[in-house]
């Protein structure tokens, strides 16, 4: 996120007020540095200045972990837990890329702490199924073919499981509308929605 | 993102006493309650706040939404979005709460989003949100760039020579329309501020958004008593179908009686640098039939006073326009 030297790609799209990008202002000149993000900056645990002790129950296991107060749930889960299969777009509640389930809702794990989870059921897209014994969802989106690269797809997933659990109207544009927080930079959109209006038919 | 402490609040008392201790209140506070955090950490990671000390409210019993003995609502202020969207009263008796809810940011982060911390989220301005620039808002005092730039998103009401920005809140706008109440609990105890006095004008202190002191918390958000027979509706325009911040919006709750307008309260969102409550509309509706003629008048009459900025001439023409629509839609219904 520091780019001292200018702002990087993600953190000019982030600053953004609006969700889209849209109203990108040609008038203002930011420098958009090409320069990599640093992914995996985070120290080793014991390097860790600060670290707070806390306590996560993911998928079903109970994790004691020691982490600096800042860490995002998003970044606990990838870094500390070493579960990557949560993904990081935006980092700011604009993608849904980042979205797992606390007490069986579905949440941006990008904007909350991991402090303020002591106590909750998480569950990640690691807890919902296995390759060989796979969520009735993930394997919807295997069949309809829901994901071009994929990154956005386990976001997607999770959301989808949430939905089905939530008030949704019987039609495609009301699953839209509902899965709007999840964004798909290669527009598997019309896959999406068929992969799950089919597991919607089916329950 | 800075350092700071991290505190479960246990209880109310404890929670004010030590917000009590930030030497000011709201932009630049040390002291900062979080609650679903997708405004404050937003924001933190931006570094636009830079609290030293959170304290996580998240604990408090204020997420109950109950009907007390005079027939009002009570929504405890950490009442999640979607919760109240989908409760059982709101949706009876309070449908304009509930489209405005529905109508804003996703799924995900409704499910997170508190009514207190919706009701104090902060301006979308794009100079506010990056700290490289200057923003009277954020550093009082370094000038409004957003005045001669990129301003197609921000108000036309309510501006300043030292802040143009919109409250983008949709929550806000349908609490205008239905006349709530914040309830909050301060270091000198509690007290109850009218949700159109509970916002403020930037005025020359832009940094200073609404009444709130150090150390006061939003316990609840009440409603009046349901009208019985009125009807509501929430219209919402933006840039793309959903996700997206309103470009203009109208929150309306009507009365007819022999098809004349009897009671009308009419809020306007996307256009103003607080919640903006159009009582030029009111006026001109009154006493009048619920036809296209009165209703594109009354919108002529909220619009007179609009103030657009360089690039958002057009949200003059659409906010009439919305208005007219949801007061086509309101008073359409059975
Ligand atoms: C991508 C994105 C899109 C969005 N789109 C929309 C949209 O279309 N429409 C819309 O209306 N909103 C939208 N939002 C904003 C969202 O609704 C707010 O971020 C949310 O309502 C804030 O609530 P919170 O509980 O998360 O607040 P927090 O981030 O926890 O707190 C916000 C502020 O309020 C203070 N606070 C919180 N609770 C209390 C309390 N009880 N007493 C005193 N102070 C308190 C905090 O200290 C902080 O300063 C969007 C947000 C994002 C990230
Ligand atoms: S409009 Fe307000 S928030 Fe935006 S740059 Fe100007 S002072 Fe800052
Ligand atoms: S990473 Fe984009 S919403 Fe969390
Ligand atoms: S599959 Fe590539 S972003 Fe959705």
């Amino acid at each position: 996120m520091s780019d001292e030297s200018g702002l990087s790609r993600r953190s000019f799209l982030s600053r953004l007020g609006a969700v889209g990008v849209a109203t990108v202002a040609p008038a203002v000149a930011q420098p958009v540095s090409a320069a990599p993000v640093a992914l995996l900056d985070a120290p080793a645990p014991e390097a860790i200045e600060n670290a707070v002790p806390v306590s996560l129950k993911v998928n079903g296991k109970v994790l004691d972990l020691k982490i600096d107060p800042r860490t995002s749930l998003l970044d606990c889960l990838r870094e500390t837990a070493s579960l990557t299969g949560t993904k990081k777009g935006c980092d700011h509640g604009q993608c849904g890329a980042c979205t797992v389930h606390v007490n069986g809702r579905r949440v941006n794990s990008c904007l909350s702490l991991a402090l303020m989870h002591e106590g909750d059921e998480i569950t990640t897209i690691e807890g919902l199924g296995t390759p060989e014994n796979m969520h009735p969802m993930q394997a919807s989106f295997v069949e309809h073919d829901g994901y071009q690269c994929g990154y956005c797809t386990s976001g997607q997933i999770m959301s989808a499981v949430a939905l089905l659990k939530e008030p949704c109207g019987p039609a495609d544009a009301d699953v839209k509308e509902l899965m709007s927080g999840n964004i798909c930079r290669c527009g598997a959109y019309p896959n999406i929605v068929a992969a799950i209006q089919a597991v919607r038919h089916t329950a | 993102m800075e350092l700071f402490k991290f505190t479960k609040a246990t209880g109310i008392p404890q929670a004010v006493q030590m917000a009590a201790m930030s030497k000011t209140a709201q932009q630049g506070a040390d002291v900062r309650f979080i609650a679903g955090g997708t405004t404050l950490l937003d924001l933190m990671k931006l570094n636009v706040e830079v609290p030293t000390q959170l304290v996580d409210i998240n604990g408090l019993a204020l997420d109950k939404v109950e009907r007390l003995p005079d027939g009002r609502l009570r929504i405890g202020a950490l009442v999640r979005n979607s919760d109240l969207a989908h409760s059982a009263e709101v949706q009876k008796d309070y449908a304009v709460l509930s489209q405005a809810l529905l109508s804003g940011a996703s799924a995900q982060l409704r499910n997170m989003a508190t009514t207190g911390g919706n009701l104090l989220q902060r301006t979308r301005c794009m100079y506010f949100r990056n700290d490289a620039l200057p923003c009277n808002k954020r550093e009082p005092g370094t000038g409004c760039p957003a005045i001669e730039g990129d301003n197609r998103t921000l108000a036309i009401f309510g501006t300043s020579s030292d802040c143009i920005a919109t409250n983008p809140s949709d929550m806000n706008i349908a609490l205008v329309a239905l006349e709530a109440t914040v309830q909050v609990q301060g270091p000198k105890g509690e007290r109850e501020v009218p949700i159109g006095e509970f916002h403020l004008l930037p005025g020359k202190t832009p940094h200073r958004e609404n009444v709130l002191e150090p150390g006061d918390l939003v316990t609840s958000v009440t409603l009046p008593a349901a009208k019985a027979g009125a009807k509501q509706t929430y219209l919402k325009l933006r840039d793309r179908a959903s996700y997206e911040f309103a470009l203009a919006s109208t929150a309306i709750v009507v009365e007819l009686h022999g098809g004349k307008i009897s009671y009308v309260r009419v809020a306007l969102g996307g256009v103003g640098t607080k919640p903006w409550r159009s009582h030029e509309a009111e006026h001109a509706l009154m006493g009048k039939a619920a036809d296209a003629k009165n209703f594109r008048a009354a919108a002529e009459a909220a619009l007179h006073g609009a103030k657009p900025q360089s690039e958002n001439g057009f949200k003059v023409e659409l906010a009439k326009r919305c208005i007219v629509h949801a007061l086509t839609v309101a008073t359409q219904q059975a």
